[in-house]
């Protein structure tokens, strides 16, 4: 028995498994190749390391393989996962959030509070043209009429940058007013201010009340 | 017909492409879990560890900055959660009744001895490694890691990859020693 080498084993020793398993670089395994030649032990010993390679993928490859619920719980758990999915659109989706969050919270509600009065005037106005094409019974544009309820007072009207959605609402319910059209470029809102045709003492006197509101940036007289 | 890198099937995944998920999940699927299955020695255990890993893979392919080869992050990824696994048991060996269907694979060393197969009693010795020898054995014989990549996959310097794969051969040398098989140092 050689106590000196079961206390320090050499380099090459070291590299046996690595030779058998054919991971060595080509100036290591030209190394081990000459050792092997040059040292009946150890080529003896690698014998055993072959042996020992062999029968480690024997025992590897005798496991098996997944059973195919780890296919179905890996896809299923990735689907689970709503972010990630879109990930993709990664960019567009990145910036529209960094976006959104350079936004204050009053200008974002604003701005959804703009998005919902959109809709809905849209809507209105597709009920109108619906109820028009019954009337007539024929076909008419679905652009936006000059004068949406015929007679009636308007003005132009842009928000604060700063007004709420609430404060915007409540705002209209005061003083009766509906947005008939807009927002047109710089943010203005067509707004009708009366049923009917007012003189122009009463519109500019209704027009002077509502600058003085604090969700107003600005508001002028219209036809 | 060119295969595909791992390296460009990462960046695919990064982006969310559930093709590329699935190529991937197709060439590392059987040889992780084979490897998850050493150390862990339960197959139930090891099929859920198996789609953790790759969840992983899934969920952190945007931050791979190709330091290494992909195979050595997902193994390393699969080690992790191996050993959290291992650390978990109060006692690393595992329940005999849950491990039938590993143990059943190779007799007892000393049945085996009976039998004069020597393969059968150096599969048995095997077997009956530490968690830390199985787990390098696996890498270098079966998974065909380098030094490099085993020093990796485990954390640990080269120099000591090769000094625990040799501790590793000693310990096996030991217990074929007991089961009458004296083969020499180690």
């Amino acid at each position: 028995m050689n106590t000196a080498k079961q206390s320090e084993p050499s380099e090459i020793e070291l590299l046996l498994p690595w030779y058998a398993a054919g991971t060595l670089d080509a100036r290591e395994s030209q190394q081990v190749a000459a050792a092997l030649a040059a040292d009946p032990e150890l080529a003896s010993r690698y014998e055993w390391v072959r042996a020992e390679l062999e029968q480690e993928t024997h025992v590897s490859e005798a496991a098996g393989e997944p059973s195919g619920r780890d296919v179905k719980t890996l896809f299923a758990k990735i689907d689970a996962l709503p972010a990630q999915k879109s990930r993709s659109s990664i960019d567009i989706g990145a910036r529209i959030a960094e976006f959104l969050a350079a936004l204050s919270p009053r200008t974002l509600a604003w701005s959804a509070m703009a998005a919902a009065l959109a809709i809905v005037l849209q809507a209105g106005f597709l009920a109108g043209f619906v109820l028009k094409e019954k009337s007539a019974g024929g076909y008419e544009t679905a652009s936006v009429p000059a004068n949406v309820s015929g007679e009636g007072s308007y003005v132009l009207l842009r928000f604060q940058p700063q007004a709420s959605a609430t404060d915007v609402a409540n705002f209209l319910e005061t003083n009766k007013l509906s947005i008939v059209g807009g927002p047109s470029t710089g943010g203005l809102y067509r707004v009708r201010v009366a049923p009917t045709k007012l003189a122009k003492a009463d519109l500019t006197r209704i027009v002077n009340t509502l600058q003085d509101n604090k969700v107003v940036g600005f508001v002028a007289v219209t036809e | 017909m060119p295969t595909t890198s791992d390296e460009v099937l990462i960046a695919r995944i990064a982006k969310g492409d559930r093709l590329a998920m699935e190529e991937l999940y197709g060439r590392y699927r059987v040889p992780v879990y084979r490897f998850v299955l050493r150390m862990v020695r339960n197959p139930t255990t090891a099929e859920d560890l198996n789609s953790d890993v790759f969840l992983d893979v899934w969920r952190q392919a945007g931050t791979f900055e190709g330091r290494s080869a992909v195979s050595t992050w997902i193994f390393s990824i699969a080690r992790f959660k191996a050993l959290n696994v291992l650390q978990r048991r109060p006692m690393e060996e595992l329940d005999d009744e849950k491990a039938g269907a590993i143990e059943d694979q190779a007799d007892d060393p000393e049945i085996a001895l009976t039998k004069k197969d020597k393969a059968a009693v150096l599969r048995a010795c095997l077997l009956k490694l530490t968690a830390e020898h199985r787990e390098i054995v696996n890498l270098v014989y079966y998974q065909h890691k380098s030094v490099e990549e085993v020093a990796g996959i485990v954390g640990i310097p080269e120099a000591t990859v090769k000094t625990r794969m040799f501790y590793a051969r000693k310990k096996l040398s030991e217990l074929l020693t007991e089961q009458g098989i004296e083969r020499g140092w180690p």
